[in-house]
């Protein structure tokens, strides 16, 4: 269902599409149900002249099963629910497929900085290559991200990965992604973190292993770009370490 | 108000109105206090450092000043036996003791301040120090206001022999006052 | 039910005693019908400043950029404090006051059957400390740096500190603004549990009490149980704020995720704060306007107490994603289902008990039922979000913020117009103008779901919160998915317009209306035994006492289709 509004780039997507069709079903049933009835009984009893209210307590036991047995059936569905969300959060959240590539990600007022690992598929090596609201990403590639804030708390959301993981200042926190189509879409912060919150928008690039190739040839650490780039990142750096010893 | 509120002097529980809503602001003061001690406690388990922070804490004051409010808890019992006794005069007598006593552990509480403050251990020093100063500090507001309103009771009400159910009323507020330190003390003194 | 040794004397005369003064009567008055009115009308006006913020940014989500109509061009941190303030106003100063102080001080003696709360006095300081509250959020705005901007959740380091929130002022403002308005209201509900537990008539036996009182006190129960911890984390933010102290800041040791836990274990259960008050009050026009007996009184009370036990184990649900340790989603992802338990039973202990009945449409009717209907859509919605795996897509979307507006606003507004059109007459001895009350009705309710409908959509089409432009998002600035916002837009100026009505309905009725009896609904609960408008002393033909339930409509054993409650029968009532 959700496709139709928006399309899915990641493997667990579709996980995540799935459980959300499973509740929308099981609701939808209660829902139409209890609407059904709900809107049968105002006009079946609405006001007339021969028709007088009925005393019923509603505490009598055959009353209550009226009551009873309806809960007891949510309770089921509720159960069915459950046992698809842990599924899928154990999936997407807890247990991570190995590696194959890495990327470290920091948010903070009102940017999000991405270090590519590179042509070596290895962090915090020369051939890093850091880029100010742009994300390059291969194809059928599990990655892990590493998630960072120099200052509040911001949220790492990727709508087309159904991907969403809030920055703590201070923290270090660990996923994974697997994208499956290529293409260009936003990567948003979700979660309020000041004036320009409102701006702290940035892009997704899923290309093809050449493709991919070609942007990190383009992109090595020495040419013009990145290292403007690198000189942004000292004077944040010392900038953040400066609001540290100050606060 | 002209005249007497009909409300007021019901009591369809049995027990007095005015008990029953020290009763309900010792449960609400509960929870405000509960939630420094949980939030404390948190911070205490992420950080081992700060058993260290606590070893600098004055324990002897501490337990003087636990002393003193157990002390205090004890005149407020006999202050309250007397008022149901209409005894003004040792009510009174003992309500102003337990004030004294009140107003000893404060007076060691600033001393206790003084010093700490004197060797650096300030608000701001980090963050067990800041616990530490927000914790005491509130609950010695506490205390104070406890002390006010006895004084009030003392010379307002039982001098002129009348609403001898406060004592009993203030005596609850007292022991809850009490109780909080006696969480306080091991929590901030004691467990290093 | 012991009674102290008190003759309920006949003290009619108390209140000509003396002329009071216009400030003497209705600004300092002690009386708790005065200050339901004050508390009343602060709600009302707060929510009409409320409801223009909405406006604007709404406004501004329409037609970005574009100068705004009695405001001007939105700028990003007037967005920011906008939205947030919206959020604070509708929750702290329209929903709690009006239905929890406003309904609950107007109501509890009058349905207990005694004169007045028990703290009169008391009860007047809770709505000055209140007044004070409301007085120090609006200057707020004024202040150099503006109003307040981080969302009403605060989450620190934002909130803590003037380098990252550019509202030097602003912020702890509203911090303290936030905890006056809660020691007002604790206050208020030590009061009102109080009074309940104790003021009630004679003959009022537990089960007689008229299921809104119910509500109303569980609801002050759960507010003070659940506001400590946050009276304790809004100290800390305070003193991060204000002096310096590091408790949420991690660069020095102190833990911002600390504050999530202290703010949501307060903020969950406030949603049944308000939600309680608003259900107590659906349920006694359902069954003044069906004739028909609750179904399963004693059913809803033990679900509504379910209910709010299991509400304070459920606050992780705001944080699956917020970086707490996943495992503990297993834990909060079940308690968050099962809470749906106890809610269902009382939605359907409120439709059954419509079987059977003779359904009178009059405009209350009309709110009380299109309350059940919203809360439904509202309540539903909430299992998306409440199941960790779809929250990691949803949280913080748009179909949030139109699950919890189909909550809050059957709550908030259609409970308040419930109780306004229910209790006008006998608030101020007139009726209201039903035609006209129609019109507001229809209005309200077909504008309010042209503004939220669409919402659910962008939501799950990946659009978040708090943005104040959405043409930087290249996914989400299509043509398509602003005409849904620019509808959602129009939505709110019409139903806005259609508040027009209902003041001019209210004002015109105090003066024209018709002049009300005492029961003009024959309800059977005790204020309907009280003149229209109640005096000062409320029963001034003698304290009424009580014989039976509050719900004995259409009973087999009597004549008349209602039984009120102080009317002396030889029998006693199943309802035990």
């Amino acid at each position: 269902m959700l496709e139709k509004l928006l399309p899915a780039a990641s493997t667990y997507a579709k996980d995540i599409d799935g459980l959300f069709d499973l509740i929308t079903y099981l609701v939808g049933f209660w829902f139409i149900l209890a609407m059904g009835v709900f809107f049968y009984l105002v006009f079946r009893y609405r006001r007339k002249p021969s028709e007088k209210a009925q005393y019923i307590t509603g505490e009598t036991h055959k009353q209550k099963l009226a009551i009873e047995v309806p809960h007891y059936l949510i309770l089921l569905c509720d159960i069915a629910i459950l046992v698809l969300t842990f599924i899928v959060w154990h999936h997407v959240k807890i247990e991570k497929p190995p590696a194959e590539d890495e990327v470290r990600i920091v948010g903070q007022q009102w940017a999000w900085t991405f270090y590519h690992s590179g042509a070596d598929g290895l962090l915090g090596t020369d051939d890093d290559i850091a880029k100010v609201n742009e994300l390059h990403v291969k194809k059928d590639t599990v990655y892990h991200y590493k998630l960072e804030s120099r200052d509040v708390m911001h949220s790492f959301s990727v709508p087309v990965f159904r991907l969403k993981q809030d920055t703590i200042p201070g923290r270090i926190i660990e996923g994974w992604f697997e994208p499956n189509k290529t293409g260009e879409w936003d990567i948003q912060c979700a979660e309020m973190c000041g004036v320009a919150h409102g701006i702290m928008a940035a892009r997704i690039f899923i290309e093809t292993e050449e493709e991919h190739a070609a942007w990190i040839a383009a992109n090595s650490p020495n040419s013009a770009d990145t290292s403007m780039i690198a000189k942004n990142e000292t004077v944040l750096e010392t900038q953040a370490q400066e609001d540290r010893s100050n606060g | 108000m002209a005249h007497q509120i009909i409300a007021t002097s019901r009591s369809a529980t049995g027990i007095p109105t005015g008990r029953l809503a020290v009763w309900w602001v010792v449960a609400s003061e509960i929870f405000i206090f509960g939630g420094l001690i949980a939030a404390y406690l948190l911070n205490r388990f992420l950080h081992g450092s700060w058993a260290q922070e606590a070893a600098v804490t004055n324990t002897f004051i501490g337990g003087i000043n636990t002393f003193w409010l157990l002390t205090s808890s004890w005149f407020v019992v006999i202050a309250h036996h007397y008022s149901e006794q209409r005894d003004a005069k040792k009510t009174r007598q003992f309500l102003w003791l337990t004030i004294l006593l009140g107003g000893f552990f404060m007076g060691f509480k600033f001393v206790e301040y003084y010093k700490e403050i004197s060797h650096g251990m300030t608000l701001f020093t980090n963050n067990f120090w800041s616990f530490y100063y927000t914790a005491t500090g509130l609950h010695g507001f506490h205390v104070l206001c406890g002390m006010v309103i006895m004084a009030i009771i003392a010379e307002g009400d039982i001098k002129n022999e009348r609403n001898w159910h406060r004592v009993e009323n203030i005596g609850i507020y007292w022991h809850f006052v009490d109780i909080v330190w006696i969480f306080l003390f091991p929590l901030l003194y004691i467990a290093k | 039910m012991a009674e102290v040794a008190t003759a309920d004397v006949s003290h009619d005369d108390h209140h000509h005693e003396h002329e009071q003064t216009f400030w003497s009567k209705y600004v300092f008055s002690t009386d708790h019908k005065i200050i339901g009115f004050q508390y009343l009308f602060t709600g009302i006006a707060m929510a009409i400043i409320g409801g223009y913020f909405a406006y604007v940014f709404r406004m501004q989500l329409a037609f970005p950029g574009s100068s705004v109509p009695f405001f001007g061009i939105v700028s990003p941190s007037a967005y920011n404090s906008l939205v947030t303030n919206h959020g604070t106003i509708m929750i702290f100063w329209v929903a709690m006051p009006v239905l929890i102080a406003a309904m609950g001080n107007f109501l509890i003696p009058l349905m207990i059957g005694c004169d007045d709360m028990v703290f009169p006095r008391v009860n007047r300081l809770s709505y000055q400390i209140f007044l004070l509250s409301a007085i120090v959020l609006i200057a707020s705005f004024f202040v150099p740096g503006g109003g307040f901007g981080g969302a009403w959740t605060a989450y620190p380091p934002l909130s803590a500190l003037a380098k990252y929130n550019a509202t030097p002022f602003g912020a702890p403002m509203w911090l303290i603004a936030v905890a006056l308005e809660i020691v007002a209201f604790l206050l208020g509900g030590i009061n009102f549990i109080t009074t309940a537990m104790n003021a009630r008539a004679k003959g009022m036996r537990m089960y007689d009490i008229p299921i809104v009182v119910w509500m109303i006190v569980i609801a002050s129960m759960l507010f003070m149980a659940s506001v400590g911890p946050l009276v304790a984390g809004a100290v800390m933010l305070l003193f991060d704020q204000t002096l310096g102290t590091t408790f949420f800041d991690a660069s020095a040791g102190g833990d911002p995720v600390l504050w999530q836990h202290l703010f949501w274990f307060f903020g969950h259960p406030e949603v049944y704060v308000v939600l309680l008050p608003a259900m107590g009050i659906v349920a006694e026009v359902m069954c003044t306007f069906a004739r028909k007996k609750l179904f399963g009184y004693k059913l809803i009370l033990y679900a509504t107490v379910g209910l709010g036990i299991l509400s304070f184990f459920v606050w992780a649900h705001h944080q699956f994603i917020s970086g707490v340790d996943p495992r503990a989603a297993y834990l909060f992802t079940t308690t968050t289902l099962l809470i749906s338990i106890p809610v269902a039973i009382m939605l359907f202990a409120y439709i059954a008990t419509l079987y059977g009945g003779s359904i009178q449409f009059t405009t209350a009717m009309l709110f009380a039922l299109s309350f059940l209907a919203e809360f439904l859509i509202g309540g539903v919605t909430g299992i998306w979000l409440g199941s960790s795996g779809t929250d990691i897509y949803l949280h913080d979307t748009y179909f949030v913020l139109a699950h919890f507006h189909y909550t809050f606003f059957p709550i908030a507004i259609i409970g308040t117009f419930t109780a306004i059109y229910y209790w006008y007459p006998k608030m101020f001895g007139r009726m209201m103008n039903e035609t006209w009350g129609k019109i507001h009705f229809w209005g309200t309710i077909i504008a309010f779901n042209g503004i939220f409908l669409p919402l659910f959509f962008l939501g799950a089409a990946g659009q978040h919160r708090r943005i104040y432009n959405y043409q930087n998002f290249p996914d989400l600035a299509g043509d398509n998915m602003q005409d849904l916002r620019v509808f959602a837009t129009i939505s709110l100026v019409i139903m806005l317009l259609f508040q027009i009505p209902f003041v001019i309905n209210f004002i015109v009725s105090l003066k024209r209306g018709k002049k009300a009896g005492k029961n003009p609904w024959k309800a059977n609960t005790l204020e309907w035994v009280a003149p229209s408008p109640p005096p000062h002393g409320n029963f001034p033909d003698g304290m009424p006492e009580v014989y039976r339930g509050p719900y004995e409509f259409a009973h087999p054993d009597r004549e008349d289709d209602y039984w009120p409650q102080n009317e002396p029968g030889n029998q006693k009532p199943a309802n035990k």
